[in-house]
């Protein structure tokens, strides 16, 4: 089973949870999929023993064969390419990699060449296997990093994905294809219009989900309400408690602070599991 | 000479858009005659590279000059390679307004800084 841990608001609690389900569950996998600020690694402490550079195609023009014909610009949907009079420009920010413009050019004139993107590093923490992205500096695009680090899950291996926040293509990429999301939120009107984004993006890919309010005695009785009347299950509240924070800051699971938390935990992902069987 | 000037609207009434590559319209205006032709911008909402998409067209259009409220870097590289001028208008002034400036040479020719 893949679990992926989303939340639409950032700084809900979604590596909280995920690093402790992980431990909880005590195997498996582990990737952490915000490749833009990565930071499970701060509550798992992996040893890492591989580190793999991931780059995505970019064009190289050899101006001797080009014609300045202006086809590669044309087909560019990201504006990466400019013709001027006798000269190529190149912008690799906004390159996607796609190949459009060496499959179009006329006179064969684009090859293509890697360009670093991040790396993917991989490690053991205890019996889990850990695995995140780290995208360089000033990089825009994280998901072919993500599908780099999302290479590592085999058939039948069970693994938690820890997504970054927000709905935009990042996050569309981590919680793809996983069996279940686990939705981190707060009981207030940000975590709920989050919220919201959400669930709208998990339903538009078909992802089950389920909800697990972090602060729960803060804020009001909304979030509650529109589990309910969408018919989304809350799994498991998390009172306020500034002990978890201060855990939180000195790098310290959830679980290993207060292990009162194992036995929800463990409900946690047996709901999930039955859910998920369903 | 011929500008291209980004603009809030398609005659030379509009107000300078503070933005080149996002701009909804750009005007073409020939500075003696004053004769105008409007293109809207079809990249204003591009998910990217609108600022190349821009110079590229300023370029396809064989402008002498752009005027604009602020050129981004890499609209400036296209622009600065195809030998096109870029002047900038710090204020809030109609296109016409803009034109006779630049005609009197009043506006500041634009420097990349480097941060």
């Amino acid at each position: 089973m893949i679990i992926s841990v989303a939340s639409g608001k950032g700084g809900t609690g979604k590596t909280t949870i995920a690093t402790s389900l992980a431990l909880c569950w005590g195997e498996g996998l582990f990737l952490d999929c915000d490749v833009e600020e990565p930071n499970a690694h701060i509550f798992l402490k992996p040893h890492i023993n591989e580190r793999i550079s991931v780059g995505i195609p970019v064009p190289e023009v050899d101006e001797s064969k080009c014609s300045f014909c202006g086809k590669c610009a044309e087909v560019c949907e990201f504006n990466a390419i400019v013709v001027i009079k006798k000269k190529v420009l190149f912008f690799p920010e906004l390159c996607h990699g796609c190949g459009g413009c060496s499959y179009i050019c006329p006179e064969k004139a684009i090859k293509e060449v890697e360009r670093e993107i991040g790396v993917v590093e991989r490690g053991r923490s205890g019996k889990i296997d850990f695995i995140h992205g780290i995208l360089n500096v000033g990089e825009p695009m994280a998901p072919p990093l993500i599908r780099q680090v999302k290479r590592h899950i085999n058939s039948g291996t069970n693994a938690i994905i820890d997504a970054s926040p927000g709905t935009s293509c990042p996050v569309v990429e981590a919680v793809n294809r996983s069996d279940f999301c686990l939705l981190v939120t707060e009981p207030t009107p940000f975590g709920l219009n989050d919220l919201k984004l959400a669930v709208e993006m998990l339903r538009k890919l078909t992802i089950p989900c389920g909800v697990v309010i972090n602060c729960a005695d803060i804020g009001d009785e909304e979030v509650e309400k529109y589990c309910k009347d969408e018919d989304i299950p809350i799994l498991m509240t998390i009172p306020w408690d500034r002990r978890i924070a201060e855990a939180y800051s000195k790098g310290i699971t959830l679980i290993d602070a207060l292990p009162e938390f194992q036995n929800s935990l463990s409900q946690l992902y047996g709901k999930i599991e039955r859910l998920y069987k369903r | 000479m011929k500008v291209v000037v980004s603009a809030t609207g398609d005659n030379l009434s509009a107000r300078v858009d503070r933005r080149f590559g996002r701009c909804p319209w750009f005007l073409f205006v020939d500075t003696e005659s004053l004769k105008c032709e409007a293109i809207v911008n079809e990249s204003a909402d591009a998910a990217s590279g609108a600022g190349t998409a821009c110079a590229q067209l300023a370029l396809e259009k064989e402008v002498d000059v752009v005027i604009s409220g602020q050129v981004g870097p890499n609209a400036y590289e296209v622009l600065k390679q195809g030998g096109v001028k870029i002047c900038i208008v710090p204020q809030d002034i109609s296109v016409r307004e803009a034109i006779d400036r630049f005609k009197n040479n009043e506006l500041k020719q634009m420097e990349m800084r480097v941060f």
